[in-house]
């Protein structure tokens, strides 16, 4: 009964959430169909695009069934630029947080470079790392690396001190105190700003996969613009928009699971 | 309870201590010439309003601060830093959010390195002394104020402290569950034989638990009477000569406070 009274306020939560999606989206077949535009597809030409764009069929040209590659070489890339990102900025959050030393020799260059928008990079970038995958890759793990030391650094300075206090008086300093305090205290922070680089993670692989490289989703909505077909171009903000949003999702269960401790930071 | 006569041997010694403080260009003084000695087993009070210094010179007694001048000692030994033999109770808690209670009151032996067999073991012995074996596995987020205190208290405790340091430990709490921690406090006193400095503002919490009141004054802070509290235990707050205790230590008080001029 229970279970039954469960599912049926699930649906019903469900049903809200898809309702504006769907609006939406009749909102956009009636205004292409009455504007009489032939620059902007309907959703139904989009669907037909997507499904050729995963499993062919229809279409049968450069693009189909091709999904799956392009897929695999862009979330490779934010992953890569992602973690390098988060394994480098989580232990220079906490130094900077925690060592006034580091904070005072590294924070003003940071917040120097920090007003520069991630994608003014993108030039030298290619200069550095040639043309290619690796350019993006630079992109990504500078879009992630701002949010997620910052973010880590703000939870390590706002640790109540009466917890180091706490520690000390028990016996517990050094790298065990770092270990045993700063990270888990700073955690709620940490990961508020592994969801944030995330985001700008695959907003910035699609910059970064718009030049000089062959394959990735950026590469063909790159491609899909050249060739003036926006039904492709919307497929691929399409599967970047899904896949950002279930990845974002193991990243709220993660979140979840790591701060059962405290529902304040439950997403 | 404690035999005085026979429990002689000082725990901690504060000697002509004094604090200062900067405070932009200023210094204020906290402490002044404070000098203090706590015997073994004992259970001493300090009382006094707030700006008094009792609670820096509580911190000083922990290793939280270092005193300007004079000197703290435990056993003869100058505190120059937090340590497990001096276990602080603090207002607010400070329990670790992200450990369960158990995992809290095993946090000062875990230091030490014990297997964790022995860690649970001993772990769940406190957690039995302060009542809470229904709660082990829950978080501090999801207790009251009354049961992380003795969360609090347990943690010390598990970590082998001689003196337990209490800042107006219970000074959060409502009245039912203060009155419960302090009998339940007592009961522990009694049976660990611990050395207790308990800082509060109450007179009644004083006159309640301790053998010996120590009454400071603001403007520096420093000593104003030492009273040695020679009630029977248990002791009963609304006989006669408890409140006798009481009424003459809230004068003390209040005398002072109106000497300043201040309400």
């Amino acid at each position: 009964m229970a279970a039954l009274r469960l599912s049926t306020a699930g649906l019903r939560r469900l049903g809200v959430a898809v309702a504006l999606p769907l609006a939406l989206l009749m909102a956009w077949h009636l205004g292409v169909r009455s504007s009489g535009t032939r620059l902007i597809p309907v959703p139904q030409e989009v669907a037909l695009m997507l499904y050729d764009f995963a499993f062919g069929g229809i279409y049968d040209d450069a693009f189909s069934k091709t999904l799956h590659v392009h897929l695999w070489k862009s979330v490779t890339r934010v992953y890569g630029g992602f973690f390098g990102a988060a394994i480098i900025a989580i232990p220079l959050g906490l130094l900077i947080g925690r060592i006034t030393l580091v904070r005072s020799v590294i924070d003003p260059t940071l917040q120097l470079l920090r007003p520069v928008p991630v994608t003014a990079w993108l030039p030298l970038s290619m200069i550095f790392f040639g043309i290619g995958p690796n350019a993006a890759i630079f992109l990504v793990f500078l879009g992630a690396f701002y949010p997620i030391v910052f973010n880590t650094t703000f939870g390590v300075r706002s640790v109540d001190i009466r917890l180091y206090e706490a520690a000390a008086m028990l016996g517990c300093k050094g790298s065990s105190l770092f270990r045993q305090v700063v990270l888990p205290a700073a955690l709620p922070s940490i990961l508020n700003g592994l969801r944030l680089g995330h985001g700008f993670a695959w907003i910035l692989i699609v910059v970064g996969e718009m030049t000089g490289v062959q394959q990735g989703l950026g590469a063909v909505i790159m491609d899909a613009r050249m060739l003036s077909r926006s039904e492709l171009v919307i497929a691929g903000m399409v599967v970047i928009g899904l896949t950002g949003f279930l990845t974002d999702r193991i990243l709220v269960m993660l979140n979840n699971r790591l701060l059962k401790w405290s529902p304040q930071h439950h997403v | 309870m404690s035999d005085l006569s026979t429990t002689g041997l000082p725990v901690l010694e504060v000697s002509h201590l004094s604090k200062r403080f900067a405070v932009g260009e200023q210094t204020i003084a906290a402490l002044h010439d404070v000098t203090l000695s706590v015997r073994k087993g004992e259970f001493v009070c300090l009382i006094g309003a707030s700006g008094c210094g009792k609670s820096t010179l509580l911190r000083i007694l922990a290793g939280f601060e270092q005193a300007s001048s004079g000197t703290a000692q435990m056993y003869g030994v100058p505190i120059t830093g937090p340590s497990p033999e001096r276990g602080m109770v603090f207002q607010d808690y400070a329990l670790f959010p992200w450990l369960t209670v158990r995992q809290n009151i095993a946090f000062g032996p875990h230091q030490r390195g014990l297997p964790k067999a022995q860690l649970t073991k001993l772990a769940d012995h406190y957690i039995d002394m302060v009542g809470l074996a229904r709660f082990a596995d829950y978080f501090p987020g999801q207790l009251s104020g009354g049961m992380k205190q003795r969360v609090a208290i347990a943690r010390v405790l598990a970590n082998d402290c001689e003196v337990l340091l209490m800042d107006e430990p219970f000074g959060a709490l409502d009245a039912l569950t203060r009155e419960k921690l302090q009998q339940d406090l007592l009961e522990i006193w009694a049976r660990t034989h611990l050395t207790v400095i308990f800082v509060t503002h109450a007179v009644e919490e004083a006159v309640l638990m301790s053998d010996r009141v120590v009454v400071m004054t603001a403007g520096p802070g420093r000593v104003e009477r030492d009273v040695a509290l020679k009630l029977s235990r248990p002791r009963d707050i609304v006989g006669i000569e408890f409140n006798q205790v009481r009424r003459d230590i809230t004068q003390l008080l209040s005398s002072h406070l109106h000497a300043k001029g201040s309400s």
